[in-house]
């Protein structure tokens, strides 16, 4: 079962009306399970539009997509991709549907005719594993945008996903909130195993995934890991994407004939790269 | 200016009559609200205060809250009074002033009506202030399912209320927000006639709309992600359990009507 590809994508095509421009044209994807994805692309790039396609929200013009075996197009197995693909989206006002948190994490499982008996335990190991058990009794939108959007996440995880869709979860949070989302997610594929596609268009998360895919006018342009596809300076720019502000700093500094390594990504290896570079510097 | 709305007046603390099953609830407001409708005369309104004090310590509501759901009805109090007072005519003279004459019959027939509404205002207010607006939407929705054959749809409509409840605040603070903005570019919405503030909102109430469409599509497509495909299927976090309790709460209501009704039957 887990040899099996949990998300696969074939030559998916997708139009919004019949006469419209291909917003994804001829994309092909396999994501293993556990896998971190983080899908860059400037706007109208088609991310978005690749994760509707991948939990059955939208259906593929051509191609198909797979979930853990399960095609989309299959109308019997709908209900099914989309408790194993939990998605959280850009907004998170407009996703939480009753009027205090518990009773929220609780519609998804309510949705799928879990026994009220067994709805407690559910509830309470997803609030605790998005940190959020002691917001159980509030009213959503007595919370910041970041907690918003671990309860979202709570709701899904509370369905028992194994891949998470995070769809510019982080766009209208404030720096505080993206971090919070982030660490929490990320501890969620690690600890979890959990698969998490992330769709943003900010460079410093993508940095973190185990894999970056870029995407450019409906197609995959770079795929790879965060090393391979930042260490590519034009090929972005050329792609009116930026880099981490550390690879930015790597690259100046290459340009004016400094010998730093290609593969700067982070502060710490900005950090790792000076001391190799000058060994006395930065000693305090 | 626009945070002040609370929603509902839900009081939350822990007593038998919260506990109630919401449906024994709404059944008991409405048999009430028949029973106050269906009291003969002016001292046969002493087992109602009666009734309406028992529930009011046994829910720990504090007697001001109760009052305080007479405030926004004081006008209309008053002017059924007066109505019933000066309007009446009967046989025996209270009371003239010169044209004027005040009736007994219309002194009783003023504070029968007065009470009434009193009686009415106060004790329902009970439901509401001891069934927070989601548990009670649950009781309405499991005590209308019966209607299901006849198509009306018991589900969507509690599922229309859960969402109403969930986003009012949302807008309201949206509303703010708009307001706030508009006001800075110069718009005025507190000065001038009616028509002119009227036509002041118009530039607020387009963008509020135009969001509020914009997240009801949102909202759409993140519930369909989350697997909600109607009623049909569907398992509640909170089961409704009618209790021994309930069935007594239901008797004390057939005890009040047996009170106010015996006396009319046997004289």
């Amino acid at each position: 079962m887990s040899d099996q590809p949990h998300l696969q994508v074939k030559d998916l095509s997708y139009r919004y009306e019949p006469e419209a421009p291909l917003a994804l044209d001829g994309v092909s994807l396999v994501v293993p399970h556990g896998q971190f994805v983080a899908v860059l692309g400037h706007n109208g790039s088609g991310k978005s539009t690749l994760a509707k396609l991948l939990n059955g929200l939208f259906l593929p013009t051509e191609g198909q997509v797979t979930v853990s075996g399960m095609d989309t197009r299959d109308d019997g197995k709908v209900w099914d991709i989309r408790r194993t693909a939990g998605m959280v989206f850009q907004n998170p006002d407009n996703q939480l549907v009753a009027t205090r948190v518990y009773d929220d994490v609780a519609f998804g499982l309510e949705n799928i005719g879990v026994p009220s008996e067994e709805m407690p335990a559910r509830i309470d190991e997803a609030l605790k594993l998005t940190g959020m058990l002691e917001f159980a009794d509030r009213a959503p939108h007595l919370l910041s945008g970041g907690q918003k959007q671990r309860v979202a996440i709570a709701g899904i995880l509370a369905m028992h996903p194994e891949a998470l869709i995070l769809d510019e979860a982080t766009a209208m949070l404030d720096p505080r909130g993206r971090k919070e989302v982030l660490d929490t997610v990320q501890r969620l594929n690690r600890e979890q195993g959990i698969t998490v596609v992330w769709i943003t268009h900010f460079m410093q998360e993508a940095a973190t995934a185990q894999r970056v895919l870029v995407m450019d006018h409906g197609k995959i342009a770079m795929d790879g890991t965060p090393r391979e596809v930042f260490s590519q300076v034009e090929r972005l720019r050329a792609l009116r994407l930026d880099v981490p502000p550390m690879t930015h700093l790597a690259q100046l500094l290459r340009q004016r004939g400094v010998d730093i390594g290609m593969d700067v990504l982070s502060v710490d290896d900005m950090v790792k790269e000076v001391k190799r570079l000058c060994p006395s510097c930065l000693n305090s | 200016m626009l945070r002040d709305i609370t929603l509902g007046q839900y009081y939350p603390v822990d007593s038998v009559v919260h506990r109630l099953d919401p449906r024994a609830k709404i059944v008991l407001a409405f048999m009430y609200i028949i029973a106050v409708f269906m009291v003969p005369s002016l001292w046969l309104y002493l087992p109602v205060l009666a009734y309406l004090v028992l529930a009011t310590w046994l829910s720990k509501l504090p007697a001001r809250m109760m009052l305080r759901s007479l405030r926004p009805m004081r006008i209309i109090l008053i002017i059924t009074f007066i109505l019933n007072l000066f309007f009446a005519s009967g046989t025996t003279p209270l009371l003239r002033l010169g044209r004027v004459t005040i009736w007994q019959e219309g002194l009783m027939n003023a504070l029968v009506f007065t009470f009434r509404l009193v009686f009415l205002v106060t004790g329902s207010s009970i439901l509401t202030l001891t069934t927070s607006p989601v548990t009670l939407t649950d009781g309405l929705e499991r005590l209308a399912s019966p209607l299901k054959v006849i198509k009306f749809p018991a589900h969507e409509m509690a599922m229309m209320m859960t969402i109403a409840l969930r986003f009012i605040p949302t807008l309201v603070e949206e509303a703010d927000k708009i307001m706030k903005a508009q006001t800075a570019r110069g718009a005025d919405f507190e000065s001038g006639n009616l028509m002119a503030r009227a036509r002041a909102m118009i530039p607020l109430l387009v963008p509020l709309f135009i969001s509020a469409f914009r997240r009801a599509g949102d909202l759409a497509m993140a519930m369909e992600a989350r697997c909600y495909r109607g009623g049909e299927g569907r398992t509640r976090l909170n089961k409704l359990q009618f209790r021994t309790r309930d069935l007594l709460a239901l008797l004390t209501m057939l005890a009040l009507y047996l009170v106010i009704l015996l006396p009319g039957w046997l004289w």
